[in-house]
């Protein structure tokens, strides 16, 4: 074991985000800082890279956000999604320091744009990023840099010795070798373990194996179950992830936004007895997409199979992978792999069921609806009749788990009754502390902005 | 068209499509967000469109080693490149982009000793300057069709690309749109002003765009000295050697030291870039073109300084040795870009206009 020479004032371990924003900030309060980024520099950024903006507070036009968007009306929108399951002091202290992190992000290096077309819902609530996450990422690096931070790539922490109320040592593995560290304060800021597919089979049951994982490889939860084993507090269900439907082509690992199908709400979804087991039209796709994992997840092998028509073809954006095209229904059914004759007895039943489709509005709740058909399909229900036909495979895809570290307003984990002295914790590790259920859009790298400078503060205080 | 090329083009902007999160940086991605499905043609629209600025490398999270394996600069730059040998005009001459580099060494070195000789063989009696050299008479019997049959092929492979793209007729505002866009690089702004990136990775800088501008400007106000002195000469009568302070000096001599600065520094940038996320195969080709510019430059220039003295009689061979082989191979070689280019800006426009 080689302890490294250098003597730092934090190990920041991960290298997303919420790691960038505590080390750009611990450095500009002078401390010596060395991120410990796992994954080789071509991946670096965790989750970060996949993301496109920033959910932001603001009282009037700010940067690219249009009109206002005020501290009620965002908390609002947070409850509506985690059903309450929200810690309301943490998650106001999120929303309301949003506002200002927005120009803290420009003065670092980030760089915004108009909301992306087929995606105009978000122009007044979520600050896209130019050039999506990515962008973001290396900017944040290329300004830690200049600043004089450290940046390790590949080097993956595999313990923090806890001694008392304190981390006194950080162990990891880089160039083949075991080395540590022994610095005056930690940031975690290094994920979920939604990438570890044994953690996930563990928790959620053997059907886990069968999911896919949107975002970095690289989250493997190490950091969190070494501290979480030594008795550091913990928050958010256990068992739980945030997954939605995605195409069933998709990478095991990183397929990030293009494998997101928006076609649901314009088709029929079967299992892979070609049996429907949901109503695709409930509601606007926007408000139902994150069902969609777990009701994939609950069918046989976790597979579902979206069935259109040549007239829903060009009503949602394009996805990485062409659909399965056939003249007719059993050809599509052959296709797919799909026994042919329960297809097209689904198909048939399901447009008896339709109604008169004239009132057919792709952007609203239109009530073209079925009638008599279990289970129905409430709004854009328009028979499947127009060939050719097309078909997509449906699998669960990961976005990221709810365990995580619980900290207190400063970002600052716990153990028992008493903090962890030199110990923060910033982003989706400790996003459970926030998000109890569900997801906002954006509200990720608020909660890595917001808590990563928290985090980053409070660290280079304790060491300085 | 290599069906292979336009076809990987392709399989990429289907991903870019799906994605997005670039729209910001240039016109390539939303005129790509205008399609579902993209035909050769637009997909040759958008090479040329693209001024391989590359801040979508390096923002994109499907970048090898990702099994994705995006490089849309560089999967367009090859369609851009092979676009160009397909409206070469005449066809026979396509080969010659691939020779680019080679063609100017050779040609600078057979254009110097083919005006020397001649220099050299009809020297004239009498004249000032460098017609002390080389009779006006000459020069004019070279150059005219140098100039003018570049033109023509240019015009004709032009038209083919009109055609390629599906442009209808041009309008007027369409080529201030391009006019506008050019004449401020817009595309190498990056969307956020900051600029491009090449020659440091992901960092942004203007010096890709400010050593473009110079060679533009300074090739344009080039021009204008040469245009001006023709001028001069046929409508009033005022011959050449002019002094500092006529139009063709006042014009020409910031036009060479531009077009030198930039030449030298967009070569210097070349040899910093990642040349992966270009057509690497043309890369040499481009270097050797921005060589010859700054050889007509810079000779240009010392033609200038070296005025009365016994150094013309090789400097003028030279820099109009360079001149012929840049003249010749406009439409062979990396010089066809700019005319391109305007095409693709003009296209934009209209199709933004109907969008």
């Amino acid at each position: 074991m080689t302890a490294i020479p250098d003597s730092y004032d934090i190990a920041v371990i991960g290298g997303g985000n919420a790691a960038l924003c505590a080390a750009i900030t611990a450095a500009e309060a002078g401390a010596r800082v060395l991120i410990l980024e796992t994954a080789p520099k071509p991946y670096r950024g965790g989750n970060s890279r996949h993301t496109r903006n920033f959910r932001c507070m603001h009282s009037g036009p700010l940067g690219p956000l249009v009109e206002s968007y005020s501290e009620e009306e965002y908390f609002s929108d947070l409850m509506k999604v985690t059903g309450g399951k929200t810690d309301e002091h943490l998650a106001r202290l999120a929303i309301r320091t949003s506002e200002d992190c927005l120009p803290w992000m420009e003065a670092h290096g980030v760089r915004f744009q108009p909301s992306l077309s087929g995606t105009l819902s978000l122009a007044r609530t979520n600050a896209f990023f130019l050039g999506g996450g990515k962008g973001l990422v290396n900017a944040y690096y290329r300004t830690a840099e200049a600043l004089g931070v450290e940046v390790l790539y590949e080097a993956a922490v595999t313990h923090l010795d806890l001694a008392d109320d304190r981390i006194a040592q950080v162990t990891f593995t880089h160039a083949g070798e075991e080395k540590t560290v022994t610095p005056k304060s930690v940031v975690v800021a290094s994920g979920g373990f939604q990438a570890d597919t044994d953690w996930l089979a563990r928790a959620w049951g053997p059907a886990a194996r069968n999911f896919l994982i949107r975002g970095t490889p690289y989250n493997r939860g190490v950091v969190l179950s070494d501290l979480l084993d030594q008795g550091v507090e913990q928050v958010g269900d256990p068992t739980q992830c945030h997954a939605v439907a995605i195409d069933g082509r998709a990478p095991k690992f990183d397929g990030g936004i293009v494998t997101r199908l928006d076609c649901v709400p314009f088709s029929i979804v079967v299992n892979k007895e070609a049996q429907r087991f949901y109503d695709e039209g409930e509601d606007v796709w926007p408000k139902r997409y994150a069902i969609w994992g777990r009701l994939v997840a609950a069918q046989p092998d976790q597979v579902g199979y979206v069935i259109i028509d040549a007239k829903s073809l060009k009503l949602f954006m394009p996805s990485v992978f062409p659909p399965i095209e056939a003249a007719t229904l059993p050809e599509l059914a052959e296709k797919m792999g799909l026994p042919p004759d329960k297809l097209c007895a689904t198909v048939d039943e399901f447009n008896a069921a339709c109604g008169d489709p004239s009132g057919f509005h792709p952007t609203e709740l239109d009530g073209v609806s079925t009638s008599g058909l279990t289970p129905p399909k409430t709004n854009w229900a328009r028979p499947i009749t127009e060939p050719p036909f097309y078909s997509y495979s449906l699998r669960t895809g990961v976005t990221f788990t709810y365990l995580g570290l619980k900290v207190d307003e400063n970002a600052q984990c716990r153990i028992g009754d008493r903090p962890v002295t030199n110990l923060w914790a910033a982003g989706e590790t400790m996003a459970g502390s926030i998000l109890g259920q569900g997801y906002l859009a954006g509200f990720g790298m608020t909660i890595g902005t917001v808590f990563g400078r928290i985090a980053g503060k409070e660290a280079a205080a304790h060491a300085n | 068209m290599q069906t292979d090329l336009i076809q990987e083009a392709r399989r990429q902007a289907e991903i870019c499509n799906a994605c997005r999160y670039c729209e910001g940086y240039c016109s390539v991605f939303p005129a790509l967000h205008r399609e579902r499905a993209f035909s050769d043609g637009d997909i040759t629209q958008l090479a040329n469109l693209c001024h391989n600025c590359r801040g979508c490398y390096y923002a994109c999270q499907y970048t090898a080693p990702h099994e994705f394996d995006l490089n849309l600069p560089r999967a367009l730059a090859e369609v851009r490149q092979a676009s160009w040998k397909d409206h070469a005009w005449p066809r026979g001459f396509a080969h010659l982009f691939d020779r680019s580099g080679v063609l100017m060494a050779g040609g600078l070195v057979l254009g110097f000793a083919l005006i020397f000789a001649l220099a050299q063989a009809l020297r004239p009696d009498s004249g000032a300057g460098f017609y002390a050299y080389m009779s006006h008479g000459l020069m004019v019997t070279i150059f005219t069709p140098a100039f003018l049959l570049p033109l023509l092929a240019i015009a004709v492979s032009l038209r083919g690309y009109w055609r390629t793209v599906g442009g209808g007729p041009v309008r007027p505002g369409d080529i201030w749109g391009a006019l506008r866009s050019a004449g401020r690089m817009k595309n190498l702004d990056g969307g956020h002003g900051d600029g491009c990136n090449f020659e440091d990775e992901d960092r942004f800088s203007q010096a890709r765009r400010h050593f473009h501008q110079a060679v533009l400007y300074g090739f344009l106000l080039s021009f204008a000295s040469t245009a001006s002195g023709t001028v001069l000469h046929y409508a009033f009568g005022i011959e050449a050697p002019y002094g500092f302070f006529s139009l063709p000096k006042l014009l020409g001599v910031p036009g060479g030291l531009l077009l030198s600065v930039g030449c030298a520094g967009l070569a210097w940038l070349k040899l910093k870039a990642d040349p992966e996320l270009g057509a690497p195969a043309a890369w040499g080709g481009e270097m050797a073109f921005v060589l010859l510019l700054f050889a007509v430059a810079v000779s240009g220039l010392a033609l200038y300084a070296a005025t009365g003295t016994s150094a013309v009689a090789w400097l003028l061979p030279l820099h109009l040795g360079a001149v012929l082989t840049f003249f010749l191979l406009t439409p062979y070689s990396k010089m066809a870009h700019g005319f391109y280019r305007m095409a693709a800006l003009t296209r934009d426009a209209a199709q933004n206009r109907a969008a």
